[in-house]
């Protein structure tokens, strides 16, 4: 693939990622792959805006080798220490060793830890500038969003923002821009990107948003760090983000549970009927059968979210531990939660998973439901009732 | 009363404010936060702040 132009002179030299499936580790499924975005601008000075995973650093400078020759690159930023794009940074300076490193305070600290390069740095800070002829660069600092070196890159005469991991998509393709891609497609995994990374900074992002606003500067295209560049219409993002990071709902619930011998089971499904027959898309999911990262992208629209599980041990089943865990630290804005689960002798599941959705920050909408052994018709049919009483609790807002 | 900046984020506790997301009522002190208190954004605990000048 050739380097792609976004606006004159300023090209995409980045890296697609068509195998990723797991991101920071195991934790994040990436079903649709990447891409590391990196862009040259082409000026009276040269600058590389960020820089792409280390096993795809011959491939970048592939695509710089087609526009210049990289020995000629002046100045690099670094918008984000995270190695997915500073990575491939030490083989940039091998090329380019006189290049300038412009960078936040915290980034300078992770790249001398993450590298040990001795190299020229020259730190920035919100409004600082960095004139390359025709097109000037400013710096917007963006800490927590979503480490604390976080920072975005704006190009004022073209309206440009590169903001790095915000506004990005873990997506695969062998195109550039939105007008390109199938919207859905698209939208659906920035919400698994926004969930996944950035739900539990949902207050810094509205501050961010704000900060934009009121800078009053034009965006024309975001340019982020993963996946699909934003072009015909980045109004679409920004919005999307209002309504993520301020907890705008739908009348929607998911409903994850798991079972030992079946009674779990059928209280979730009676539950799902109760919820269903008040109108609310409610959803099921067996959490060992499936994709945690998904559910969590799911409480982006849903309002309420039933936790279920049988009482082993005295208290919830392990399955849901890695579920739960995420939760908790992803901290979902403006939701409800409800707790149930069969027993036997003791009890502790429902008790216990109430803690956890407390924890996370979701408010209780209800007393838990417990049933001993084996529900009956009659059991049942609570559940359905239960389930159409938190239906109500959705509605009353 | 001081106010106190996270080193790692750059977060400022103002304790005129205080820290609603962790129950900290306004008029709080820095001092006089938990021990288990952290920082709002980033998560570092109490020993990571600098007094703001
Ligand atoms: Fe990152
Ligand atoms: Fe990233
Ligand atoms: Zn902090």
């Amino acid at each position: 693939m050739d380097p792609v132009q976004l606006k004159d002179k300023i090209y995409w030299v980045g890296a697609v990622d068509w195998d990723m499936r797991y991101f920071h580790g195991p934790t994040f499924s990436t079903h649709r792959g990447t891409t590391y975005n990196s862009y040259l601008i082409v000026d009276e000075k040269i600058a590389l805006v960020d820089t792409v995973y280390p096993p795809f650093a011959g491939e970048m400078l592939k695509r710089i080798k087609k526009v210049i020759d990289p020995s000629r690159i002046d100045c690099i930023i670094i918008n984000h220490v995270e190695i997915d794009h500073s990575g491939a940074l030490p083989e940039v300076m091998k090329l380019a060793p006189g290049a300038k490193i412009y960078c936040s305070p915290r980034a300078r600290e992770g790249l001398r830890k993450h590298f040990q390069g001795e190299w020229d740095y020259r730190v920035v800070k919100t409004g600082d500038e960095l004139p390359l002829g025709r097109r000037t660069l400013s710096f917007i600092e963006a800490p927590m969003l979503h480490w604390p070196d976080s920072m975005f890159t704006y190009v004022k005469e073209e309206a440009l923002l590169m903001p790095n991991d915000a506004f990005g998509q873990h997506l695969a393709s062998a195109f550039r821009f939105d007008d390109q891609v199938d919207n859905k497609m698209i939208m659906e995994e920035a919400a698994r990107y926004y969930a996944n990374i950035l739900y539990p900074f949902s207050g810094l992002v509205l501050k961010k948003l704000e900060e934009l606003a009121a800078l009053g500067i034009p965006i024309s295209m975001i340019a982020p760090s993963h996946g699909i560049i934003w072009r015909k219409n980045p109004g679409q993002i920004i919005e999307a983000y209002r309504r993520w990071a301020s907890g705008d709902w739908l009348p929607k619930a998911v409903v994850v549970y798991d079972t030992m011998w079946g009674s779990t089971a059928a209280m979730a499904r009676a539950i799902v009927e109760g919820l269903a027959s008040e109108g609310v898309d409610a959803r099921l999911f067996k959490v060992s059968l499936r994709d945690i990262n998904g559910i969590i992208t799911e409480l982006l629209e849903a309002r309420l979210l039933v936790v279920g599980s049988p009482t082993i041990n005295r208290s919830y089943l392990s399955a849901l531990s890695p579920f739960l865990d995420d939760l908790a630290g992803l901290k979902p804005v403006n939701r409800l939660g409800a707790a149930f689960g069969s027993y036997g002798w003791s009890r502790g599941a429902v008790k216990d998973i109430e803690a956890k959705l407390e924890a996370a920050g979701l408010t209780l909408a209800g007393e838990g439901l417990e049933i001993a052994w084996v529900p009956d018709a009659g059991e049942l049919e609570s559940c359905r009732q239960w389930g159409r009483a938190l239906a109500r609790k959705i509605k009353e807002k | 009363m001081e106010k106190w900046e996270c080193d790692v984020c750059g977060y400022v506790y103002d304790p005129a404010v205080g820290d609603s997301s962790a129950g900290i009522a306004p008029g709080t002190p820095f001092e006089d936060l938990p021990d288990d208190w952290v920082c709002p954004d980033c998560g570092v605990g109490k020993d990571q702040f600098s007094k703001l000048e």
